[in-house]
């Protein structure tokens, strides 16, 4: 699957933006608050309204390009072999009607089975997302549910048809960790097992560490960095990748140490039209930074920077 | 400072902790019925903590959404009242406290809330938000010259005083918080989710101002969070809070190095960290099924429901307190001596995501 495309009129959202998915393969889009990732998935899915907004490139599926299908073509495949779990179940759960029937619809619609089998294959659904007692569980409504089972509900739908491209937009964001940890389990699982292409999209990198094969690092609408997830963590070239990395506190590192925040905050940016947009942040900014913006440069570990962060020595390999 | 000399209980002996809390219980009661209005149950958000908190240190309280941790940071600032249980204040019951009494004690201590776009008016400018106080508290000196200092502390220009909230963003609104919080001089500040709503790369920044903050004005903080990385960060001592009470509390290193209640190590276990190897070589514990409702909390220990290192015996009928396992370690779990010597192992299921009949509460 490759994509570009290319935001709205005057706010562009999102700019030139590409990255491929494979089966079994989970990429993550990284980045903070308005930084495009939400609106990239939303434009993959074709559910971006269609006045005042101007989508350009491509998103081709398995070879269909999705932003020339029809709509109905499109609603078609959207359920069937697309499916996005957003961040918060209680907007995309329908309050008003029971958990089951929106389960069910969705087998109904796309799988073509009897309301008895609907019901069956639903049950059994929940139970795998690991929601206790399926059968009572369907029939109540999504305020009944806590949290984290809304959200496994939602996953259930999402699964339902086995889709073959799963898009999760901060997933567990919403969630307590402990909640996180099973719904990531559950997310592996099956990636592992049925070979669903995934798009993680997500602002924590501990959850990018523990999932993705691949990472791409967006900042105002474009992709920063992008490499394997080793790579990145291990090697960070871009000041904004390794400015994350310095602000965050680690669990497993002894304490005291004081945080290295970025300056400034995204507001701060300015438009790639006029230079980088990270360069008023930038603690690595040099003259070349402005008014040309760096293009993203490099095969196995792309870099879009002038003047990177100096690569880390060879990393010692870890014994297993 | 210019304020009517009203200063609480002289400051005792050092040693003393500022805040002490004890037996301290907060029940909400659920009604039933139109007509008929009955108490149907209470939901014990806070139910038996005991804390102190001593002078110039930083206390966080962690646990998942639900545990209490923010119901018990209001309940000592008496912003919701306490079912039973004593706050001692620097010595001084705040429960016993006249209307009167209790505004002048909040001069000395103030809250940070989560999000401050909330919290703040927003047709208030910076300047009357910060002023307010002071004149609430009978500040004397020149108000204007405060605000400039209380900005320039903050580390926000004087010219932000003029401008309104939505002006800011969000890191610059916490800033504005923090300042107000800080107006009064306060010896204590109760900071609830003071970064969790703030992307990332600005979190450590206001991080790292509440730390300098500390060491400038000897603040003492109590610091309530559901992100174990931040407060592990912040604290000095930590104590981690399950459906209400206390499981185990101790010095953040300590913590950290080796947790004793399941509950903390399952908690542990779940965070993610950002590096890919250790990610894969760390040993997971999933907790199973989804935390009791606080109106119906499981007897014996309450977290045995959910626990992946349960034992036939004593967990489901016999209540564990918090008792110091180790020197200055407390932990309310009767096997934790046998848990850390690795003589219990967490159960198989634990580490199943399917498994979720086992140790989900029943209905």
């Amino acid at each position: 699957m490759v994509f570009r495309q290319r935001g709205r009129a005057d706010v562009r959202a999102v700019d030139g933006v590409s990255f491929s998915v494979s089966p079994g393969e989970t990429v993550g889009l990284v980045g903070e608050s308005g930084c495009g990732k939400s609106v990239t998935s939303l434009a993959i899915m074709g559910l971006l309204p269609k006045r005042g907004v101007r989508v350009e490139g491509s998103v081709a599926f398995d070879g269909t390009e999705l932003l020339a299908l029809p709509p109905d073509k499109l609603r078609a495949l959207r359920g069937r072999e697309l499916a996005v779990v957003f961040q918060d179940p209680m907007t995309s759960l329908n309050p008003v009607v029971p958990i089951g029937t929106q389960v069910t619809e969705v087998l109904t619609r796309h799988r073509g089975l009897s309301n008895g089998e609907a019901r069956r294959e639903a049950a059994d659904l929940l139970r795998r997302v690991g929601i206790p007692d399926p059968s009572r569980r369907l029939r109540e409504y999504p305020h009944q549910l806590s949290g984290g089972m809304r959200q496994r509900a939602l996953i259930a739908t999402a699964l339902a048809c086995r889709p073959r491209l799963l898009i999760a937009d901060e997933p567990t964001t919403a969630l307590d960790v402990t909640i996180q940890a099973q719904i990531l389990e559950l997310l592996r699982t099956l990636v592992a097992e049925s070979g669903t292409a995934l798009i993680l999209i997500t602002h924590d990198l501990g959850v990018v560490a523990g999932m993705c094969d691949t990472v791409h690092v967006m900042y105002s609408g474009r992709i920063v960095e992008r490499a394997p997830r080793h790579d990145l963590f291990r090697d960070p070239r871009h000041p904004y990748t390794g400015g994350l990395l310095a602000s965050v506190p680690r669990l497993d590192q002894p304490r005291g140490a004081r945080l290295e925040p970025i300056k400034g905050s995204p507001r701060d940016t300015i438009p790639w039209a006029t230079g980088c947009a990270f360069a008023p942040r930038c603690p690595n900014r040099i003259e070349a930074c402005t008014p040309e913006a760096p293009e993203l440069v490099g095969e196995r570990h792309a870099l879009r920077c002038v003047n990177p962060l100096r690569s880390a020595p060879e990393a010692k390999v870890v014994p297993r | 400072m210019s304020f009517p000399s009203d200063s609480p209980a002289d400051p005792v002996a050092s040693g003393e902790p500022l805040l002490s809390v004890r037996g301290l219980k907060v029940h909400f009661p659920v009604h039933r019925g139109v007509l008929l209005r009955r108490v149907a149950g209470h939901v014990r958000a806070v139910d038996g903590v005991d804390l102190d908190v001593a002078r110039g240190m930083t206390y966080g309280l962690v646990g998942e959404s639900g545990c209490g941790k923010s119901t018990l940071g209001k309940a000592v600032l008496r912003l919701v009242e306490p079912t039973s249980g004593t706050v001692l204040f620097n010595g001084a019951d705040i429960g016993g406290q006249s209307p009167e009494d209790m505004r002048r004690l909040r001069r000395h201590m103030q809250m940070v809330f989560q999000d401050p776009l909330a919290s703040l008016n927003p047709r208030q400018s910076v300047e009357s938000a910060l002023t307010e106080p002071l004149r609430a508290h009978g500040f004397t000196g020149d108000r204007s010259r405060r605000v400039r200092e209380l900005l320039d502390l903050v580390g926000m220009p004087s010219g932000a005083a003029g401008r309104y909230p939505h002006e800011f963003s969000g890191g610059q609104r916490q800033r504005i918080g923090i300042a107000r919080a800080i107006a009064l001089n306060p010896e204590l500040i109760i900071a609830d989710e003071p970064v969790s709503a703030l992307d990332v790369s600005i979190q450590a920044q206001i991080v790292n101002l509440l730390e300098d903050l500390q060491k400038e004005l000897g603040l003492t903080y109590v610091v309530v969070a559901h992100d174990l990385a931040v407060v592990r960060h912040v604290s000095d001592v930590i104590g981690v809070m399950y459906l209400g009470a206390l499981v185990e509390e101790s010095s953040s290193d300590a913590l950290y190095a080796q947790p004793l209640h399941p509950y903390t190590i399952a908690l542990m276990s779940a965070i993610p960290i950002p590096d890919p190897e250790v990610e894969e070589r760390r040993r997971r514990i999933l907790l199973t099924g989804d935390l009791p409702s606080p109106m119906n909390i499981p007897p014996g220990c309450r977290f045995h429901t959910r626990c992946p290192f349960r034992q036939p015996t004593r967990c489901a009928d016999e209540p564990p307190g918090l008792r110091e396992a180790r020197p200055g370690r407390k932990v309310a779990c009767h096997w934790a001596e046998e848990i850390a010597a690795g003589s219990i192992r967490a159960a198989a299921s634990a580490h199943d995501p399917t498994a979720t009949e086992v140790g989900t509460p029943s209905p």
